[in-house]
């Protein structure tokens, strides 16, 4: 493939830390990605719209609050509505192990918890997405 | 997915994926374009520019705000570097216009310059013709603002707003580097700052002494994250575009751009050909080493590859 893998990288709901969603966005960068970055506070809605308008092969959210049972599968629903159920998505942050069987469940491809190391995510994003 | 019909459907997926194949320079896409070209010219461009750091992306979305409350459609195509090393790149404008991703009369798209020989114009181009054909009646290209390559896509603009800043360094930085001849209109944002007026000043005396036209850049303080100034800055966007059209100098742009974006696209024909002689034939590896071996001169070399290359011509 010629053309870099185009990932949107994304903090969904209202919590206010994006270090680990800047990190994870440099080190897509430095694979050879182009990295659309969001900013913080974003809805399910504007994520997906983003995503559409950007043609991402790929959504990597990150959230720290608690709230990605409800804002993750929001997202996959939403591109799915909009036809784009071809759009890879992945997620990180602080989520309970227990949690994560749900979330694969809801269409999320892959969650990624604090300590992966970068070039896991990376790799499972050259590996998953669906677009040659 | 239908691209073609999913354009003149207005869906925004058909025209976000046909942006990407013009970026990644799919024959596909070149035919699209062609068949829909009539549709273009509806648009009016608008290029934003200056230093890093100056608020470019701020001031397009208050402008894109603006306009959206005039009930205007708006495309952004907003541009940030690539890393040479890596060919990754963080396209971070959307941040500063994150309440406009949900505006279904507004298409943002992020573009790396991504470093390829004239690639990111063309791709830029493609872009602004892609959201011409969607029904945009507003454009705005943001540029990094420096370097060759970004004049050269600001050249795409009807109207070229210039953003400064109050202390970005002495009126020596202003005759630097082309600024004061791309801009048509100068715009110095975070005015709310020390020496909002002496900057603004300075740019009048540096536009005093570099035109001799009959329009005069106008310079106007801003301050874009309070929407301070935005609504005369678009009036002066409108002034600019109806002297243009009034002088006669628009056509002249116009035709000018045609020119130079038909020159562009020969080009990489003439490089894509070449490409491929190099790829299927030793002859460019045979004639460098000649030229090492001093049997030849890299001048005559050419000149053998011109003749290779009017062969292959004439062979297809």
């Amino acid at each position: 493939m010629d053309r870099p893998i185009r990932v949107v990288v994304a903090k969904p709901g209202l919590d206010g830390h994006d270090r680990g969603a800047k990190v994870v966005a440099r080190a897509l960068r430095d694979a050879g990605m182009e990295v659309i970055y969001t900013g913080l506070r974003q809805t399910p809605e504007q994520i997906a719209e983003t995503a559409i308008q950007e043609d991402a092969d790929c959504v990597a959210m990150s959230i720290l609050s608690g709230a990605h049972n409800h804002l993750f599968p929001k997202v996959v629903n939403l591109l799915r509505e909009k036809g784009a159920d071809d759009i890879l998505v992945v997620g990180g942050g602080v989520i309970p192990e227990d949690d994560i069987p749900g979330l694969i469940e809801a269409g999320i491809a892959g969650i990624f918890t604090p300590g992966t190391p970068t070039s896991v995510t990376i790799d499972f994003i050259k590996n998953n997405i669906k677009r040659k | 997915m239908d691209i073609k019909a999913g354009l003149l459907n207005n869906d925004k997926r058909a025209a976000a994926r046909l942006i990407s194949m013009m970026e990644n320079g799919e024959p596909e896409a070149v035919q699209i374009i062609k068949e829909c070209y009539n549709m273009t010219g509806h648009a009016r461009i608008i290029g934003i520019t200056g230093p890093p750091g100056v608020g470019k992306s701020t001031v397009t979305d208050k402008l894109a705000k603006q306009l959206r409350k005039e009930g205007k459609q708006v495309g952004i195509v907003a541009v940030d570097p690539t890393s040479p090393f890596t060919g990754g790149a963080i396209l971070g404008d959307r941040v500063r216009m994150a309440d406009l991703n949900n505006d279904p009369g507004v298409f943002i798209r992020s573009m790396g310059t991504r470093g390829a020989l004239g690639g990111l114009s063309k791709a830029v181009h493609g872009a602004v013709k892609v959201l011409d054909i969607l029904g945009m009646d507003y454009i705005f290209i943001e540029t990094v603002g420096v370097g060759q390559s970004e004049i050269d896509i600001v050249k795409l603009a009807d109207t070229v707003i210039m953003v400064m800043v109050p202390g970005l360094g002495d009126d020596i930085q202003a005759i630097k580097a082309g600024i004061m001849e791309i801009g048509d209109i100068f715009a110095v944002n975070k005015s709310d700052r020390d020496d909002a007026e002496r900057t603004a000043a300075e740019i009048e005396a540096m536009l005093d002494f570099n035109r001799d036209e009959e329009y005069r850049p106008p310079v106007l303080n801003i301050i874009a994250r309070d929407s301070k100034g935005i609504e005369k800055l678009l009036e002066l966007v409108e002034k600019h575009w109806e002297y243009e059209n009034r002088s006669g100098s628009y056509k002249k742009k116009k035709l000018n751009r045609v020119r130079a974006e038909i020159m562009d696209i020969f080009r990489d024909e003439v490089m894509k050909t070449l490409y491929s002689i190099s790829e299927n034939t030793n002859i460019i590896n045979e004639l460098a080493q000649k030229v090492m071996d001093k049997q030849m001169d890299p001048y005559s070399a050419a000149d053998r590859l011109i003749d290779e290359f009017t062969n292959n011509q004439r062979n297809n």
